[in-house]
């Protein structure tokens, strides 16, 4: 049995601020952004990767961070759903489920919410078909995905909007 | 969280040759870590028998995809979402776009690589089939050198495989000649994202004056590897699809493949499914 493995340091960036790490290198990114900076706003579902619900972006790139050991985050740019808003601005995803009622328990919430903002990030005008790909990985158990779909849509239309 | 972490070693060796130097010095110590959607899984359940890995997610020399004149290199740690936005793949090789894009979630396909899906070994995976069907070559690396495999050869049985302690799979390389071939691929699972397959397939062929001139069929969840429909293939050859020819292709079919019951499906649903596939494909042949 090899000895036990020992805690290392991960330098990243964490929605825009440098930020370190002292964790098991196979500690998941998940548990890592929940206890050290305290950014409980990305929640655990199943843990295995098929919920969706602790989903965050690593440079851009939308991930489930129950999936990530810390030690694969050394050197990236993080962005959880604490870093979505813009200050007390709201954006557009996030006000868009406020009025549709796209939000009721609320553990899907910040793992929907990014995969929405991701999936806008790669399609500004996503069809129908490329909103529930794009939301393909984030289960939700309350709304029956119907006011999701529609906070969405009428986020993008808001964006239009003012551009 | 089921696992005891400290338990758990995982290191990023600088480069590829560094790490293929660990691998050779320490023989079965140490074993690869890709992108994590697999091990990560059996970690959170507390079943992640080994204990040492090595990051290679960032290794340079194990990511890209070079086209050349007669071949297509796709580097082990290609994710799905990289296969599906190349063109020349989505032109020439679409079943394994097709199945990229079938692969979990887009979180997912964010981090699941092609060589992870060969490594795992899962009889169920969803990129082999339609590695096999373009007969892939696996590129094998280790500290004494590269060989190439034929893939239809690399598994030997339910999660085993030609690979040595001390190699890891480099790239993955498709002849350029199937472009013009009929291609069919099908995933079915309970839904329609996110799920694991209980059957898949995956077919082209080469159809001229109405006649299957050459045909390969592979498919996935139906025995301990993904399988390639040998004597079904060596029946159609020749062929022209007709209804008799399909009856004889699906008999040939169910004595070559090997399904079970498990907790995705029944042997007798993927048995009919299977067999069904193969007349949707006939479908395609025809038109």
């Amino acid at each position: 049995m090899p000895d036990a493995a020992r805690k290392i340091r991960v330098q990243c960036h964490v929605n825009g601020r440098a930020t370190e790490f002292d964790a098991y290198p196979m500690a998941r990114l998940l548990d890592v952004l929940r206890e050290q900076p305290g950014l409980t706003g990305t929640k655990e579902g199943c843990g295995e990767g098929e919920c969706g619900a602790c989903s965050v972006e690593i440079d851009g790139v939308l991930v489930n961070s129950c999936l990530v050991p810390v030690l694969q985050a050394e050197g990236a740019s993080i962005r959880t759903i604490e870093g979505v808003a813009d200050g007390d601005r709201l954006h557009a995803v996030q006000q868009a489920f406020i009025t549709h009622g796209g939000a009721q328990c609320g553990i899907c919430t910040p793992g929907m919410i990014l995969a929405a903002v991701n999936l806008l990030a790669r399609h500004p005008r996503p069809t129908e078909a490329q909103i529930r790909e794009g939301l393909a990985g984030n289960l939700c158990r309350c709304t029956g995905y119907i006011k999701i779909f529609e906070s969405v849509v009428e986020a993008c239309r808001k964006t239009e909007q003012r551009a | 969280m089921r696992a005891y972490l400290p338990s758990y070693h995982l290191e990023a060796p600088r480069d590829l040759a560094s790490a293929l130097e660990r691998m050779k010095h320490e023989p079965s110590a140490w074993k690869p870590f890709a992108g994590g959607t697999d091990l990560m899984v059996l970690l959170e359940a507390g079943k992640l028998p080994h204990r040492q890995y090595l990051s290679i997610w960032k290794l340079p020399e194990l990511r890209g995809i070079d086209v050349g004149p007669d071949h297509v290199m796709i580097g082990a740690l290609t994710t799905y979402t990289a296969v599906q936005a190349h063109e020349t793949l989505e032109r020439e090789f679409p079943l394994v776009c097709r199945a990229a894009a079938e692969t979990g979630s887009i979180a997912t396909q964010n981090r699941g690589t092609l060589g992870g899906n060969i490594a795992n070994a899962s009889p169920a995976a969803d990129s082999p089939p339609a590695l096999i069907v373009y007969d892939a070559e696996l590129e094998l690396i280790s500290a004494a050198g590269t060989r190439w495999l034929a893939y239809r050869d690399f598994h030997t049985g339910y999660k085993q495989m030609k690979l040595r302690p001390d190699e890891l799979i480099r790239r993955i390389r498709l002849a350029r000649t199937t472009a013009v071939w009929k291609q069919h691929y099908r995933k079915v699972g309970t839904r329609r994202a996110q799920a694991i397959s209980k059957v898949c397939f995956a077919g082209a062929a080469r159809v001229e004056n109405g006649r299957i001139a050459d045909v390969r069929i592979a498919l996935g969840s139906v025995a301990p590897t993904v399988v390639r429909a040998a004597q079904t293939e060596r029946l159609l050859r020749g062929e022209s699809p007709s209804r008799a020819v399909l009856q004889a292709a699906q008999v040939a079919l169910a004595r070559e493949i090997a399904p079970i019951d498990d907790m995705r499906s029944t042997a007798r649903y993927r048995l009919r499914v299977a067999q069904n596939l193969l007349a949707e494909f006939f479908e395609i042949l025809s038109s």
